[in-house]
């Protein structure tokens, strides 16, 4: 199974002069492809935290974060935003859409930034608008789109440049609850046959009853981990002896 | 392409904001082209009623002329002289001048005034005298007549045709006595020329004033103002020690003080505008930071490299603030051109200052392409500049600062 995601003894403290607080302590994770995985825990323990900084969003104030091999801690953040672009889809809690683009030119408009030629790119949003079920909205503004097709739209982006892995930031968040669960479906089923490696933080009970993985956080520290082998500093470096 | 698009989307994405800023570049421009034109064509109305009217844009004099303006100070004219001058490809024309004092007398009147022996066509080709003529004729080479300012008539009780007696002193302390038919009325736009000047032909003068084949002055005309300095350090050079040789700037130099005066408040009514724009567009500029900060944090979040964010910004800045200076510019020249046309025109009391100080009160627009050109480049790069602070913006963004509701 090829590793997505190994993070090794992950802080983020702030107010590290005054009183120090931990928003992610000592954290240590390691994410396969195909995984689809919810980070549970209650307000302020650390959620957005951990997927700002796997996501490259933010800096750890120590630890490393190797995203395919790729320790990304170290990467200047010109490189990171590149390394964004190429490795790692955002679906975030608001939407997020650019409200002057139609919902095909947002999903190819994180294709433009990679320069994909126009014929791949009409491809490639015609076969993602398929699968969202948004094949008839393709030039509809987001202000005509309802929330649940805006998420959709969002992830549609969020897939468009066949990125490592997808952070998902409470997609569910501002959804009625059959808008939520047809997102839902949606990313199983990339999930399912695509491979898409998604790692969603969230409250939502549906999301997290969809996840096959759970992590809860609390305090800023893995308390549970559903995974079939726990993961910790021992078992991430053991995995990467020869 | 893509991001051209996009940035002229996001121009019109807040439709009153877009407006308004071009609005107030589009009034900027158009109300400093107008301060800037006005203030040239006021100018250049004061010299042209000055010096072209009069004083000619250069004059060569015996030296010591200018400082004691007494015949005895005269030089004897020279056509080798004239050709010299000429010679200058800056100047367009040359007319030989005998200027001095007289009592001018009517039935019942007398009144000190400046006699100005011309040669008619000369003198014409430069001052265009023949155009200011409003009664009777113009003077012709052997012309016994002469043409009276209107003011001057007004004052003496004279009329067309009636006869004007002249005393004074002549050439080496001679008596000068004469009478001349008035030819012509010529009004100037000048009061203080309108008031006191009485012109005749050169040998008529010369010959009031028993200075035969004496001049007091070589007017020059010029092609080009901007020319000035350059040609007459050419003249002074070419014609030796025993001339002068002065600009309109040193005959003149309380014309050039008020030009310099009323430049600097000008300057500060200008930079008081400027201000005035700094504030609205940046307003605008503040407004629409605050409204996108999230979605830049956004763009940078899913991968979009600052650089080309802040190529985005550039392009609508560009955009808005060229498009504003190209409607402001549209806008002012017709405005401009009315205003050359029909230019603005003091009456009452005011007028009366004007006139007093010897100034038309009038004030035409400049139509010179160079107010379009420079106060529409210095909007397009207050416009710019203040651009550079949702670009500054960009650069210190931080996604996840940005993305905080």
């Amino acid at each position: 199974m090829q590793t997505v995601i190994d993070a090794h003894n992950v802080s983020k403290v702030y107010n590290a002069d005054t009183i120090p607080v931990y928003a992610v302590n000592n954290v240590h994770l390691h994410l396969q492809k195909g995984e689809f995985t919810a980070l549970v825990g209650p307000s302020g323990s650390g959620k957005t935290t951990l997927l700002n900084l796997i996501g490259g969003l933010d800096k750890p104030d120590s630890g490393h974060i190797i995203i395919n091999g790729v320790d990304i801690t170290t990467l200047s953040a010109n490189e990171l935003i590149n390394f964004r672009l190429k490795n790692i889809g955002f679906v975030f809690q608001s939407f997020n859409l650019i409200p002057v683009l139609t919902a095909k030119e947002n999903a190819e408009f994180i294709l433009q930034l990679q320069k994909v030629h126009k014929q791949e790119r009409e491809k490639r949003i015609e076969v993602l608008f398929k699968e969202i079920g948004l094949s008839d909205k393709l030039n509809e503004r987001p202000s005509k789109l309802s929330g649940g097709q805006q998420q959709r739209v969002a992830v549609a982006r969020a897939l468009a440049s066949r990125p490592q892995f997808v952070l998902a930031d409470e997609p569910t968040a501002n959804l009625d609850s059959g808008s939520a669960s047809n997102l839902l479906d949606i990313m199983a089923q990339l999930n399912k046959e695509e491979g898409i490696t998604f790692l969603f933080s969230t409250h939502d009970q549906r999301v997290i009853d969809r996840a096959r993985r759970v992590i809860t956080l609390v305090d800023g520290q893995i308390a549970r981990d559903t995974a079939a082998v726990p993961v910790t500093h021992e078992t991430i470096v053991s995995n990467e002896k020869p | 392409m893509w991001l051209i698009k996009l940035a002229w989307k996001n121009i019109w994405r807040n439709r009153s904001r877009t407006l308004i800023t071009m609005a107030a570049i589009f009034f900027a421009v158009i109300l400093s082209v107008l301060t800037s034109s006005l203030q040239d064509g006021v100018f250049d109305n004061l010299v042209k009623n000055m010096v072209s009217f009069y004083s000619g844009y250069m004059q060569v004099h015996k030296k010591g002329y200018w400082n004691e303006q007494i015949l005895d100070n005269s030089f004897e004219a020279s056509p080798r002289a004239e050709q010299q001058i000429l010679a200058n490809k800056n100047i367009t024309g040359i007319s030989p001048r005998l200027e001095s004092f007289a009592l001018a007398s009517s039935a019942d009147v007398t009144k000190g005034c400046l006699v100005v022996g011309i040669s008619p066509e000369e003198e014409n080709n430069i001052t265009r005298l023949k155009e200011k003529v409003t009664e009777g004729s113009y003077l012709r080479d052997d012309d016994p007549g002469i043409l009276l300012s209107e003011g001057l008539s007004k004052r003496l009780q004279l009329h067309l045709h009636d006869t004007i007696v002249l005393i004074g002193q002549g050439y080496h302390g001679a008596t000068a006595a004469g009478k001349y038919p008035i030819k012509g009325m010529v009004k100037f736009g000048s009061p203080d020329l309108n008031d006191k000047t009485l012109f005749m032909t050169l040998s008529s003068a010369q010959d009031l004033y028993g200075a035969y084949n004496m001049l007091t002055s070589y007017v020059i005309a010029l092609n080009d103002n901007r020319n000035l300095q350059k040609t007459a350090a050419s003249i002074r050079s070419g014609m030796g020690e025993q001339y002068e040789v002065m600009t309109w700037e040193e005959m003149m130099p309380d014309v050039v003080q008020h030009i310099r005066t009323d430049t600097a408040s000008s300057r500060i009514i200008q930079g008081i505008l400027y201000l005035l724009i700094c504030f609205g567009i940046f307003g605008t500029l503040l407004m629409m930071m605050v409204e996108r900060k999230f979605e830049m944090g956004m763009l940078v979040a899913i991968g979009m490299k600052k650089i080309k964010l802040i190529l985005l910004l550039l392009i609508e800045s560009v955009i808005t603030v060229v498009s504003g200076c190209l409607l402001g510019i549209m806008a002012g020249v017709p405005v401009v051109w009315y205003l050359n046309r029909h230019p603005i025109s003091l009456s009452g009391e005011t007028a009366d200052i004007y006139e007093r100080f010897g100034f038309e009160p009038v004030f035409p627009a400049s139509t010179e392409g160079v107010h379009f050109f420079t106060q529409g480049l210095i909007v397009l790069v207050i416009g710019l500049l203040l651009s550079l602070y949702p670009m500054i913006k960009v650069t210190r963004l931080k996604p996840v600062l940005a993305m905080k509701r």
